[in-house]
């Protein structure tokens, strides 16, 4: 369990997130929605101790997470970000290696190996394998990154905008394998996602922010109320029923 | 136009139903593909023994090819100059590579960030304040120690400074680097012009690279700086591999990235300033030990990459003093014409890659 108190984060005199406080239970997809601005990414960097928040406290298991050594740390959570270069040219099997680095320190064993092949088979990179991360296109450049997070084997990953650069198809592939390793690797999921229905379709719980504070939170049936969204996303939402599953929608 | 409307709606689905594996949009001939792009050429153990050899072929020639008059003296000389390079090459390769490593760039060397200029300044206020001859008079260990330390403090305060702020942007550092190199270079220049003739003489023999000037009691001290350092480096390789990724995937994987920024550019700056002290300053030369390794390496892992830069950077001195010495008959000439080569090929490369 993830459990987050008072959390506040400025920049100069700006405060840009909090004080929020929230728990992510263990186990599931648990997604971040809102609009831009709202502090979404902004939460996530904190709960994965990549920035210091201004105040409040980040408890993972109930280990404090900005305290705790860093090494110990990437052995039970694992953050993606958005934006990611790498200097130097690897290969998708290279990148993906990385993700063993909290285990094996830099000297791949064979247990390693199994690892970063099922994380690659996992994503469906296995032909893409030996290819230069700069001859793919962005969705499997994507695609590689998740996997070496998931190389990483921890019981927590953290992704900021994995659907970032995928077309429906490989956004709907990438949801069912992100909830495959919730339901069948036992991994706790947390996603910042823009798509209300995608979030809705695949979490099991939604936090939703505006205005850097935590303004609903529950299950998507909770969360798919078209007052609710329509204030959330300050935009006309509709919520219409269709087989079954609520859909928002806005249109004019 | 029509039909080729009618042909394209029903293709566009088509690569996508092919199989789940095939989701590029770009056409992928079948198999063979993942193998030729798993690594092209020889493995990196084997580029290195190929670059090993030739650096040792190179020394032997440089070190027995062409000896008139007394074979022992002309030998001393040379085991000298040859110690110079491997410190030069060392330092200057290693510590670039390194740089480029943790600062997460490619173009900016600890030589283009300002250390030359301080370097120079320092020159310069020395004669400045205490005239011309004591450069020659005080030339000794304690000397080099005490630049040294200098330098490191210097420019370890200034580089965590500029690469752990807030402004973490490239262009930034570089105008910071520039402008500050530039405030240095024209305080130097200013005091030079209040110098006496001779003493601005003497001083300016100081400010080019002199390979051939190195007197041989200081390497000891010099090999034993790098051999700490590569010793340290050596242990990090695989930590540098991660730094690759960039602070927030490092952090990510469990690296305590402004320890690791700190302590690399301390022995940055240790490996530099020392090598600035003993030979001089060599603006380009890094740059371009570090490209040529990065070329012949074939992977980003240091333990490849981290030797090559060393072994190139030798390679280049080798050839380029012998070449100057048996060929061109301009033995002093060598570190200008390095410099003017790598800023050569310097400007090249930004040209061909069009931005920071």
């Amino acid at each position: 369990m993830i459990e987050f108190r008072d959390l506040v984060k400025s920049y100069g005199d700006r405060t840009v997130l909090g004080p929020v406080s929230g728990r992510i239970e263990e186990g599931g997809i648990t997604s971040l929605i809102g609009p831009n601005g709202a502090g979404k990414s902004t939460l996530l960097t904190l709960l994965g101790r990549l920035a210091a928040p201004t105040s409040g406290t980040v408890l993972l298991d109930g280990t404090d997470v900005h305290r705790t050594p860093s090494a110990e740390m990437a052995r039970r959570l694992a953050i993606l970000r958005q934006d990611n270069h790498f200097t130097a040219r690897v290969t998708v099997r290279e990148l993906v290696a990385f993700g063993r680095f909290p285990h094996s320190r830099g000297r791949l064993t064979a247990e390693d190996h199994e690892h970063i092949d099922r994380a690659l088979g996992f994503l469906d990179l296995g032909d893409l394998a030996g290819r230069y991360l700069d001859q793919l296109s962005g969705g499997q450049r994507q695609r590689a990154y998740v996997a070496m997070v998931l190389a990483q084997d921890t019981r927590y990953a953290l992704l900021d905008e994995p659907l970032n650069n995928l077309d429906i198809k490989h956004a709907v592939r990438m949801m069912e394998q992100l909830r495959s390793a919730a339901d069948e690797l036992n991994k706790t999921v947390v996603l910042v996602v823009h798509d209300i229905n995608i979030a809705a379709g695949y979490s099991d719980h939604i936090i939703a922010l505006r205005d850097g504070a935590i303004v609903a939170n529950g299950t998507p049936a909770e969360l798919m109320d078209p007052d609710l969204l329509t204030r959330i996303f300050d935009t006309p939402v509709q919520v219409h029923e269709v087989d079954g599953r609520p859909l928002a929608v806005h249109h004019r | 136009m029509p039909e080729s409307a009618a042909v394209r709606v029903p293709a566009a689905p088509g690569p996508d139903t092919s199989g789940p594996a095939a989701p590029g949009r770009r056409p992928r001939p079948s198999p063979g593909t993942s193998e030729k792009g798993r690594r092209r050429g020889p493995s990196p153990r084997v580029r290195l023994l190929v670059v090993g050899g030739a650096v040792v072929v190179a020394a032997l020639c440089f070190l027995f090819l062409f000896v008139k008059g007394s074979f022992d003296f002309a030998i001393e000389r040379r085991l000298t100059l040859v110690g110079a390079m491997v410190v030069a090459a060392f330092a200057q390769g290693v510590g670039t590579v390194v740089f480029q490593t943790v600062t997460h760039n490619r173009i900016l060397t600890p030589s283009l960030m300002g250390f030359d200029a301080v370097y120079t300044l320092m020159q310069t206020l020395m004669v400045f304040f205490f005239g011309g001859t004591v450069l020659a008079a005080t030339d000794g260990l304690a000397k080099l120690v005490v630049q040294t330390v200098l330098m490191v403090a210097f420019t370890t305060v200034l580089f965590r400074w500029l690469f752990s702020g807030p402004t973490g942007n490239l262009h930034v550092l570089l105008l910071a680097g520039v402008v500050l190199g530039v405030a240095f270079e024209s305080l130097s220049l200013f005091l030079q012009r209040m110098l006496a003739p001779a003493d601005y003489d003497v001083l300016s023999a100081r400010l080019f690279g002199r390979l051939g000037s190195v007197g041989a009691e200081h390497l000891p001290f010099a090999f034993a700086v790098c051999a700490a350092a590569g010793l340290y480096l050596w242990r990090r390789r695989h930590r540098l591999d991660v730094l690759l990724l960039g602070r927030d995937a490092a952090t990510g994987l469990g690296l305590n990235h402004r320890g690791e920024l700190t302590g690399a550019l301390i022995v940055v700056s240790l490996m530099v300033a020392m090598s600035t002290a003993l030979v001089g300053p060599m603006t380009f030369f890094g740059f371009t030990a570090a490209l040529l390794a990065y070329q012949f390496s074939g992977t980003h892992r240091h333990a490849v990459v981290l030797p090559m830069a060393f072994l190139m950077g030798l390679l280049t001195l080798l050839v380029g003093q012998f070449t100057m010495e048996h060929i061109v008959y301009a033995s002093g000439m060598l570190t200008t014409v390095i410099e003017f080569l790598g800023g050569v090929v310097f400007l090249a490369y930004l040209l061909k890659k069009g931005t920071l």
